[in-house]
């Protein structure tokens, strides 16, 4: 038999359904993968024996009526799972067993599958490159020199290594997107609210959330069924009906108003990006849809805004990180204030630390209005540009980021360079809009690149669809050489 | 009912201050559990036993309103009058210290759940409209305990997260009684509604006293200094006094009053400062992104509103006009809504004035002796209404009462058993008392003739006698016509 890890989240399903492949042959087969792949640095934690004896039980009394049978899945390290180390990779959690497992994990255990390890990520989800990680950067299988994006570069780093066959990761400002498009595989953020974030180490409260990374967008459709869904334990939870994403998935995208918007281009941006975009658009248009030139004119502050009111809420949710009752605290500190300094200098590292200052400075007396209220504004600004377009459009097509993946320590010391990695990404979140990334193709260096389709608030179905369609016809093919086994 | 004049100033070397005072009270609201989370909010648990992830802020851990507290915030604003706000926003108020786990607290600050209220005080010298500036509800921190071993504190964080409505009244208050009245009648409120139990001892009722002076007349305000945490209404008063007088002195002595915070030292008697202005928190206040704003349906508050019970100043009108209590007896027998559904059922099956004399009097004074709660009183109300009945009807003495009274503090037994089974019925026979009155006229014929020649007082030598005689038992009314008669025949 071939390779049994290297097919679609989609296909190995149904080889467990049709009993071509046993969960324990498939978690075996992916445990053998991760093992090699320690080069990577994609996880923080494994979970091999657990995920074994899952897998058995499974075995021993599969239920094929699930969305994902004895499926072993990695998620990102920000996800608390009970028992099970969760660092969010950050050193001041470095010894922290979450008692409690979050609502998005918790359901896709629900749907069948288990846990098999903990994935590498930013700290606190806060970066663009996975380099700001206390356990290390994470390699892009794509090539050895290469940044997996980020943060959930763990994640994308795993899924297109075949380290997992589909995973989860957190986006608050691009971080499953630009990753995805790094990678060479699927990405969606969904609309604000669709996912719990309960159990999630926070970041950006109103701007963070859970979403799918896999190969395929039907994978992504599958992922997103098991894991959304109303939570009365997150107050910011929408509660409607559950989708059927994947039953619902139509390639037949005629008639669909694309809006093409004129603001996603930057200075200096390669050449390749544009093509891209245009080939993107040429597509859909042979598809039948229909390209419309939008306007979006506030997107130009959406990267300032966005890095005033994630740093805001940052400074304030890692307030927790005081070395009072769990995680990491030091040794020294002869006082309660000596002792909270000491534990979070050692415990958070630079860009943390870059993002609490900022935070703090921008919520202080005689800056707020300055900063953090002038930044609400615009964010009403940037959703109302979406709102009013979504009037006319059924989706907006952007590059989803101005590069392929840069080099490892590349960006590392100019942090606004890295920051504008995720200047198409980032209006998304401010508007709470769900949005997709999808491989469309390479640049001359042969390094994926992706394409952004943003949706109206819970139209993850329109957006999957048209991906689905545009998948079919892209013809890209993710060709990663296993370098690292 | 006479009034008196106003008359709280200190009186400086030149010239008398007047006291301006601003309370911020923190009620803890009456809820089974906590603002957020379901941990129960019991007082007295063991250290740390109602504590959930989210009030130990746990990673990933969010709040959920509880819908009850928000229900109960409601009905206080109701009750002070207040307008209720349907959009309120909970932000978060950014501090480290260790019994403040997520290092902020839920609290409620440019948009409160309920706005401008007020609150009607009964003073002698007439009632006083006290002005509510606003409720907003808020998160407890933990408790840090620094005393129980040299080197650590310790944290019990059963307190944090519990709900708490911070109701802060406008520089109203000029003087410690004004404050006593306003704290009772915010308490008195409360208890009616339900919505806090006012238990000062149990930490459920706290408050943060702004004090200033002014020269008397002035209209602008001075600088005001706060005084932190103060949880017994005493201790509010001592520490008016002490920093009034401390600021008048400054003010006299010609140096600057410092807006800052104080504390008060319960064992010392006096306020320290706490922290400067200069030194203050930046709080870096802004809404809570994990919770969306809380927007209340006017019916939801409509409805609240029919349900709410009678509230002291309406039930005080009710029981002058329907009782035919004057105003000081009707304000004392509403103060506590157990008091007033006591006398109620007094009232119902007894004369109601002479009810509501007894109860001021005697029985209030038995309960305050043994510290006891009318909820306690070992006089049921039917009982207590069969005394009273039993005076006004003339089978028993007002002082034969007290010993009824008496008996029945200790027996719990019915009136009508210990009257009968000690023979303390009164004397009421004019047959029989005629008899013992002549008795002691023909004993005392001295004093008779004294008394014919014009030496009046000796009147009440002779009823004494007559109750010496009968055993306390003569029915006095009925013994002064009859010895008057005699006298005069």
């Amino acid at each position: 038999m071939a390779d049994i890890t290297n097919q679609s989240l989609n296909e190995i399903i149904e080889n467990v359904k049709t009993k071509k492949v046993s969960s324990t042959e498939l978690t075996k087969a992916y445990v053998k993968n991760i093992e090699s792949a320690k080069k990577l640095n994609a996880f923080v934690t494994t979970t091999f024996d657990q995920a074994l004896n899952n897998a058995k039980q499974f075995d021993n009394k599969p239920n094929f009526d699930q969305l994902l049978p004895g499926i072993p899945l990695a998620v990102k390290d920000l996800f608390c799972t009970e028992n099970i180390k969760t660092t969010a990779g950050s050193n001041i959690l470095n010894n922290f067993i979450p008692s409690y497992e979050s609502t998005i994990t918790k359901n896709l255990w629900d749907h069948g599958s288990f846990l098999l390890g903990k994935l590498n990520c930013d700290e606190f989800a806060m970066g663009s490159s996975n380099e700001t990680s206390y356990y290390g950067n994470v390699i892009n299988p794509v090539g050895d020199q290469l940044v997996p994006g980020g943060s959930s570069g763990g994640s994308s780093s795993a899924l297109a290594a075949d380290l997992t066959p589909a995973t989860i990761g957190t986006d608050t400002g691009g971080s499953i997107r630009q990753p995805a498009s790094f990678t060479g595989t699927v990405g969606l953020k969904p609309t604000y609210g669709l996912c719990s974030r309960w159990g999630i180490v926070a970041f950006a409260s109103s701007l963070d959330q859970a979403g799918p990374m896999t190969k395929t967008i039907k994978d992504c459709a599958i992922m997103l069924e098991a894991m959304s869904g109303f939570d009365e334990k997150d107050s910011t939870s929408i509660n409607k009906k559950k989708e059927q994403y994947s039953k619902n998935l139509k390639d037949n995208i005629k008639g669909l108003k694309i809006g093409i918007p004129k603001e996603y281009r930057v200075d200096n941006m390669p050449k390749e990006v544009d093509e891209l975009w245009e080939k993107g658009k040429k597509i859909l248009k042979d598809l039948g849809a229909q390209l419309i030139d939008i306007s979006l004119p506030h997107t130009k502050y959406a990267l300032p805004t966005y890095y005033i009111v994630a740093p805001a809420e940052a400074s304030s949710n890692l307030a927790r990180y005081d070395g009072v009752r769990y995680g990491y605290r030091s040794k020294q500190g002869k006082d309660l204030i000596e002792m909270y300094e000491k534990t979070r200098s050692e415990g958070f590292g630079d860009e943390v630390k870059r993002r609490i200052l900022i935070g703090t400075y921008v919520l202080s007396s005689g800056y707020y209005d300055a900063y953090y209220l002038k930044a609400q504004k615009v964010r009403q600004l940037i959703k109302k540009d979406f709102d009013d377009s979504f009037k006319k459009i059924d989706a907006i097509l952007t590059p989803s980021t101005p590069s392929s993946a840069f080099k490892i320590g590349e960006k590392t010391n100019d942090p606004v360079s890295m920051y504008l990695n995720d200047i198409f990404t980032v209006p998304v979140n401010l508007a709470g809009l769900p949005a997709l990334s999808m491989p469309a193709g390479v640049d001359k260096q042969g390094h994926p690149l992706g394409l952004q389709l943003i949706g109206k608030t819970l139209d993850e179905q329109k957006i999957l669809n048209i991906g689905y369609a545009f998948e079919k016809n892209c013809g890209f093919k993710n060709e990663i050489k296993k370098w690292w086994s | 009912m006479s009034k008196e004049k106003f008359d709280y100033f200190i009186k400086g070397e030149k010239g008398k201050y007047e006291v301006v005072i601003g309370l911020e009270v923190h009620a803890q609201v009456l809820s089974k559990s906590k603002l957020f989370s379901g941990s129960s909010t019991k007082f007295g648990a063991d250290p740390n036993n109602q504590v959930s992830l989210i009030d130990s802020a746990f990673p990933g851990m969010l709040p959920v309103i509880n819908e009850e507290c928000v229900k109960q915030a409601v009905r206080t604003g109701l009750g002070l009058n207040a307008k209720i706000n349907n959009y309120s926003v909970f932000d978060r108020k950014n501090y480290f210290y260790a019994d403040l786990p997520q290092g902020y607290q839920i609290s409620q600050y440019k948009n409160p759940i309920v706005g401008e209220g007020k609150v009607l005080l009964d003073m002698p010298y007439g009632s006083k409209e006290i002005g509510i500036e606003r409720l907003h509800l808020e998160q407890d921190a933990g408790k840090s305990i620094h005393d129980m071993d040299p080197s650590n504190t310790y944290v019990d964080l059963n307190r944090s997260g519990i709900a708490l409505m911070e109701i802060v009244s406008k520089p109203d208050l000029r003087s410690p009684d004004e404050v006593n009245a306003y704290i009772k009648k915010l308490r008195s409120i409360m208890r009616y509604l339900g919505t806090c139990d006012g238990n000062m001892q149990e930490g459920s009722l706290r408050a943060d006293v702004n004090v200033s002076v002014r020269k008397e007349g002035d209209t602008n305000f001075g600088t005001r200094c706060e005084i932190k945490n103060v949880n017994s209404i005493k201790f509010m008063q001592m520490a008016i006094e002490y920093e009034a007088a401390r600021q008048v002195e400054l003010i006299e002595n010609g140096k600057k009053i410092d807006q800052e915070t104080r504390l008060f030292d319960t064992k010392k008697n006096e306020t320290r400062s706490m922290r400067s202005k200069e030194d203050a928190h930046d709080y870096r206040y802004f809404p809570d992104p994990d919770l969306l704003p809380l927007k209340l349906e006017q019916k939801l508050i409509d409805d609240l509103k029919k349900s709410l019970p009678e509230l002291p100043d309406k039930k005080k009108e009710r029981f002058v006009k329907e009782y035919g209590l004057n105003a000081y007896e009707a304000n004392v027998l509403v103060s506590e809504k157990e008091i007033s559904d006591y006398y109620e059922e007094v009232a119902k099956l007894s004369d109601k004035k002479l009810a509501a004399t007894w109860m001021m009097g005697d029985l209030f004074a038995m309960l305050n002796d043994r510290g006891l709660d009318i909820s306690k009183s070992p006089i049921s109300a039917k009982y207590f209404a069969e005394l009273v009945q039993a005076i006004k009807s003339g089978e028993i003495s007002g002082r034969i009462a007290k010993e009824v009274f008496e008996i029945m503090v200790e027996s719990g037994d019915n009136p009508k058993k210990i009257i009968e089974s000690k023979g303390m019925k009164q004397q009421s026979d004019p047959k029989e008392l005629e008899k013992i009155i002549n008795e002691i006229l023909s004993k005392n014929k001295d004093k008779v003739d004294q008394y014919k020649a014009g030496k009046e007082k000796l009147f009440g030598f002779f009823v004494g006698q007559v109750m010496k005689l009968s055993g306390g038992k003569a029915n006095p009314q009925l013994t002064n016509e009859i010895l008057k008669k005699l006298l005069k025949g």
